[in-house]
């Protein structure tokens, strides 16, 4: 296998691993703007998946065929952000202590969508598998391309570069629209912001519930691409890795997605040194713990000083100083 | 007052019924009253859960049978007389294995070599209750079997190697992978069986061979079949539980991009799992459905194997190759019998660690 054959292996894969976790830290960033702490993301991204397994499978009985998985995943995004106003009603409205709620949105989640499941198929821990997944294609054209076309435009999925292109949108709301302004200003210092007129509850409602949606839509996405059935582990810490990326990526939504596939990188790296020349004369634990170690030296050695907004955790109270 | 009347007669009569039909049925009296209370068997999955497709599976459609055949009431209710409970994370195995012995189920099986220390530990803390394991031998501390434990083990390196000849004869590009799931004593006979069923047959063929580090993910099953397939490989085998649904998806990916690539299922019929792109070449089946219904009837009976360590190979016909052959020629088929004859003969011995594997190749 030359340099390039390994490249074209690990790189889509890469992509596909982080596509998931892109939606979700995207989530993670928009509510920490607003001044609300996500740690419920793991939850949501549970429901997510769960529904994305739920619908898809409804859709295939009732013919929709391939275009069952990326309307369950309009569904799983929808009902993420429905799951996540009780993090927005609890947080903001009734001022609990915001880790503690979003733990409750994991547990709450897992344990909710573990007995729908049960209820739904007589008893079974898991759902059934999905006939119709989002597919691995070449994208035409593209895919000729000497070079980058093996590396980027080959083997991936078109939710890949959805997952690319939201980013980039996000970044341009929060930092060119007015709403964007609003959003940070809220998360920043929302005493100033509602001296000016800012309606803060629900500019952190509008934040939390949007980034339930993409919590929903990066679980979705995890279930359509990869995993096709929701069982109880199906999410297993992607959610946390999401917020890890959040963190290493500044709070910025670029930077998060970066994040994201330097992740996905570090994990498709794991398994294809395995099948490497060279590496491959390793003992495989020292690969399989690769992406955490570092994971660990990135966080702790490159990337310096992380600012979270100002006042991320803090429940706003109208007229305190 | 008549319906009173009635009633009593109707219980009188079916009473009577009862107790002549019990009379007429059993040779001695002794086993009249115990027909009387049905029995109670249950089972624990492990994470994979009831509808993994694979052993779980298999374990729970074993049961499934055994309940239809003795008229039980087979269900996850607390009332049914065969039962199962789900794990969903490690530490459910002892609770749920407590659970089910405390409603005084007759036998209890733990699905799964995982839960080895769990069926241990509470079979030791319950001497009068009866407990089964499959894929795992329960030892008490001076290395002997516990007297209330039925070891239930298969040897899947005698499947395997058939599966590996099928292999080894359909290869176009002379590469060949397996995927396990945690390298562990047990995976390594899926996977030197594996090999040496390939060598004996090809000995040109090069096989890559890689473990997930888990049976739960499907993600890196995904990985690690794409950079197999990526490096010519045609045809892989899968010994990896839910992981492997990672090199299903894999391999149908590739097959609609025209890619011609076979996996080879595991411890159930998988061409289901294949379809619609008819990705599985073969299956090595493990009958984990006979074995739990063996020993559910013989507990049923009155004799169950507590203490006895049982192997189901090709013998017993407790592992073999799928019935779904529409992908293998007739000729490869005919082979696989040869070998399947050599086995049982034991003129071929099949090998289950790195070590025989060296030493079956030289």
């Amino acid at each position: 296998m030359d340099f390039m054959q390994i490249l074209a292996i690990v790189i889509p894969s890469a992509i596909l691993t982080a596509t998931p976790l892109i939606f979700t830290a995207l989530g993670g960033v928009l509510c920490e703007r607003s001044g609300v702490v996500n740690i419920g993301l793991e939850g949501l991204m549970v429901v997510g998946a769960f529904s994305a397994a739920i619908f898809t499978y409804f859709f295939e009985q009732h013919g929709l065929g391939a275009a069952s998985p990326w309307l369950a995943l309009l569904i799983a995004g929808l009902l993420g952000g429905v799951f996540s106003i009780i993090h927005a009603i609890a947080s903001i409205s009734f001022r609990a202590e915001q880790v503690v709620s979003g733990v409750a949105i994991n547990f709450l989640a897992q344990g909710l969508c573990l007995f729908m499941v049960k209820l739904l198929f007589d008893g079974k821990g898991q759902t059934p598998y999905i006939a119709h997944r989002i597919d691995k294609i070449d994208i035409p054209l593209l895919h000729d391309i000497p070079i980058i076309g093996p590396l980027l435009f080959s083997n991936v999925t078109y939710i890949s570069y959805i997952a690319v292109i939201i980013s980039f949108f996000v970044w341009y709301v929060i930092y060119k629209t007015p709403f964007g302004l609003r959003l940070r200003s809220v998360g920043e210092h929302p005493q100033a912001a509602d001296t000016l007129g800012i309606n803060v509850t629900k500019t952190r409602y509008i934040a939390v519930i949007l980034s339930g949606v993409f919590g929903g839509l990066g679980g979705g996405v995890y279930l359509v691409t990869i995993a096709s059935n929701y069982s109880v582990s199906t999410i297993a810490g992607q959610g946390f890795l999401a917020i890890a990326a959040m963190i290493f990526g500044k709070w910025h939504p670029v930077g998060a997605m970066g994040a994201a596939l330097f992740f996905g990188l570090a994990q498709s790296l794991s398994i294809t040194g395995q099948q490497v020349p060279v590496l491959n004369h390793l003992p495989d634990v020292f690969l399989l713990i690769a992406p955490y170690v570092i994971t660990i030296l990135a966080l702790a050695g490159f990337v310096g000083r992380a600012d979270a907004p100002k006042a991320s955790g803090i429940p706003y109270i109208k007229g305190k100083r | 007052m008549l319906k009173k009347k009635m009633m009593a007669l109707a219980t009188v009569v079916t009473l009577a019924g009862t107790i002549l039909s019990a009379c007429g049925g059993a040779s001695t009296s002794d086993n009249s009253s115990k027909k009387e209370e049905k029995v109670k068997i249950g089972m624990v999955t492990d994470l994979g859960g009831v509808n993994d497709k694979s052993f779980n599976q298999s374990a729970w459609e074993g049961l499934q049978s055994f309940s239809k055949k003795n008229d039980l009431k087979a269900g996850t209710k607390s009332d049914d007389d065969v039962r199962y409970l789900q794990s969903t994370q490690a530490t459910d195995y002892t609770p749920n294995l407590n659970q089910l012995i405390h409603q005084n189920f007759n036998l209890v099986f733990g699905v799964g070599y995982l839960m080895a220390s769990d069926v241990t530990k509470v079979a030791q803390q319950n001497p009068k209750a009866n407990l089964a394991i499959i894929d795992s031998v329960i030892v008490d501390k001076s290395n002997k079997p516990l007297k209330n434990v039925a070891s239930i083990t298969f040897k899947e390196e005698q499947g395997s190697f058939l599966v590996g000849v099928v292999a080894g004869l359909t290869t176009k590009t002379n590469k060949i992978g397996f995927v396990g799931g945690i390298n562990s004593e047990l995976i390594k006979k899926f996977e030197n069986g594996f090999k040496a069923g390939v060598k004996s047959v090809n000995p040109k063929a090069e096989i890559y061979s890689q473990y997930a580090g888990a049976f739960d993910a499907p993600d890196k099953g995904q990985a690690i079949a794409a950079t197999m397939y990526g490096k010519g490989a045609d045809i892989i085998y899968q010994a990896a539980g839910a992981t492997g649904n990672g090199v299903f998806t894999e391999a149908k990916s590739e097959k609609k991009h025209g890619k011609k690539v076979w996996v080879i299922g595991v411890d159930r019929d998988q061409y289901e799992e294949g379809l619609p792109e008819n990705v599985t070449l073969t299956s090595m089946v493990k009958r984990v459905d006979k074995a739990v219904n063996d020993v559910s009837q013989q507990t049923k009976d009155g004799h169950f194997p507590g203490g006895q360590i049982l192997s189901f190979g090709l013998k017993e016909d407790g592992v073999g190759i799928a019935p779904s052959k529409q992908n293998v020629s007739k000729d490869i088929i005919n082979q696989v019998n040869d070998y399947k004859k050599k086995i049982i003969n034991g003129s071929i011995k099949v090998p289950t660690t790195d070590k025989e594997f060296k030493a079956f190749k030289s």
